[in-house]
């Protein structure tokens, strides 16, 4: 048996009005619309959400976890880009 | 992240497992972190992962058959619509721990293909006959259970995405559970004959949900490793206890007897001791000689043959409008 490959879409999900879409999962379908209602099927069956995108697993380009070091490490060494690295007397008040 | 192509097993990198990455992939398992798809990890790693979450996935699957065989004869709407829910989450469960796998580098196709060969195993316990309604309820109480036993120390595996299937099958696995044990207490209120159906399927079910729980720890291939990994979090032995000691109590409420002489409480340790579980059973029906394995295997074969023409039409279509809207796009271009 050798099928083709079915698609595979990432499924977002807008649990309520004011939140992001957030990653929930995948599905495969052969077009965006098939791919709208498998997701709707598999992931909102107990009302999850209010909208959903579908996007091609292979539209998504991600970073290599080897990169982690030298993507993200750098920012340990900036603590002034936090509120708490700067000093204001108590007399001031909340700022 | 899902994504898949990053996620193709390495011949090398297997080849060349060093100690030193081993040492640190331990470390990270041992402090709790979480592993991602796209890290390092060991070659005996992924197979595992994609073994068990793989039969985990194909177990889901084939549960809905025996239950699907009561859904036009529930006796009521209320259960229908419930037994029907049921199901369709069994469904969803199923595809959710596909996705998880196949974030490991296996492909959907393959999986379905080794279900259906017969070269994956999935949970024995869906081998046995659902012959009365009754059975519907024993399976939500005892064999989504097992299942939840089973399912929430997974809840905190080591693999991310596995962790995370698990997290949201165990919240909706808690009304399958509920909605099998108010089945069998309405049979237990019932006429006699309601009542006896009831424990004719608890004399069925409870040393097959009992074997759900898998080999004894001293005949457990995998367990030693799977625990160093935190793939698993308990053996087969300790789940199997906590699981005895939780239904019991619940199935004398009932006033329903256990079909085991040997059960006794133990005041001492707290635990309720069972007698002997036929192995010899257990690796029969394993083995595919169950009472209902062919059968099982052939309704998955039939409806993926027979649902082969619909995924061929929309591979077509999709194809079919990409070309087109390709067309068009190159004719507004071209004027």
């Amino acid at each position: 048996m050798s099928e083709t490959p079915m698609p595979l879409w990432e499924v977002f999900i807008r649990a309520r009005t004011g939140l992001a879409h957030r990653h929930v999962g995948s599905v495969h379908a052969a077009d965006a619309e098939m791919a709208l209602q498998a997701a709707r099927d598999t992931y909102t069956r107990r009302g999850e959400g209010l909208s959903i995108w579908v996007v091609p697993a292979a539209a998504i380009t991600a970073s290599d976890p080897a990169d982690k070091d030298m993507l993200f490490e750098p920012t340990a060494s900036k603590p002034y880009r936090h509120p708490t690295f700067y000093t204001v007397p108590e007399e001031v008040g909340h700022m | 992240m899902y994504t898949q192509a990053l996620n193709q097993a390495d011949p090398e990198t297997v080849a060349t497992e060093e100690p030193g990455r081993l040492a640190r992939f331990q470390e990270r398992i041992d402090a709790e972190e979480r592993i991602e798809p796209n890290d390092w990890m060991p070659a005996a790693y992924r197979r595992t992962l994609i073994r068990q979450i793989s039969q985990h996935a194909h177990s889901e699957i084939v549960g809905m058959l025996p239950e699907g065989n009561w859904i036009t004869r529930a006796p009521s709407l209320r259960r229908k619509a419930a037994l029907l829910a049921k199901v369709q989450d069994e469904g969803g469960h199923g595809l959710y721990l596909y996705a998880a796998a196949e974030t490991l580098g296996v492909t959907r196709e393959e999986l379905v293909d080794q279900l259906l060969s017969g070269a994956a195993k999935y949970s024995s316990i869906f081998n046995y006959p659902t012959l009365t309604w009754a059975d519907i309820g024993a399976i939500g109480w005892l064999v989504d259970g097992a299942a939840i036993m089973n399912q929430i120390p997974l809840c905190r595996t080591s693999y991310g995405p596995y962790a995370r299937a698990m997290i949201r099958i165990c919240k909706e696995e808690s009304f399958h559970q509920r909605q099998g044990y108010e089945i069998m207490l309405t049979l237990c209120r019932g006429t006699p004959e309601q009542k006896a159906m009831a424990q004719d399927a608890l004399n069925r079910w409870w040393w097959p949900a009992l074997m759900m729980f898998g080999p004894p720890d001293s005949e457990s291939q995998h367990t030693a490793q799977s625990m160093r990994w935190k793939i698993k979090r308990f053996t087969n032995d300790e789940l199997r206890q906590k699981f005895v000691d939780a239904t019991v109590p619940q199935g004398l409420y009932l006033g329903l007897t256990f079909p085991d002489p040997d059960l006794r409480f133990d005041p001492e340790t707290g635990h309720w001791r069972f007698g002997a579980i036929d192995w010899e059973e257990f690796r029969r029906v394993l083995a595919g000689y169950g009472p209902c394995n062919r059968e099982r295997l052939e309704a998955r074969r039939r409806a993926h043959a027979e649902g082969a023409w619909v995924r061929e039409a929309a591979l077509a279509n999709a194809a079919k409008r990409r070309q087109r809207a390709a067309y068009a796009a190159h004719r507004i271009a071209a004027e």
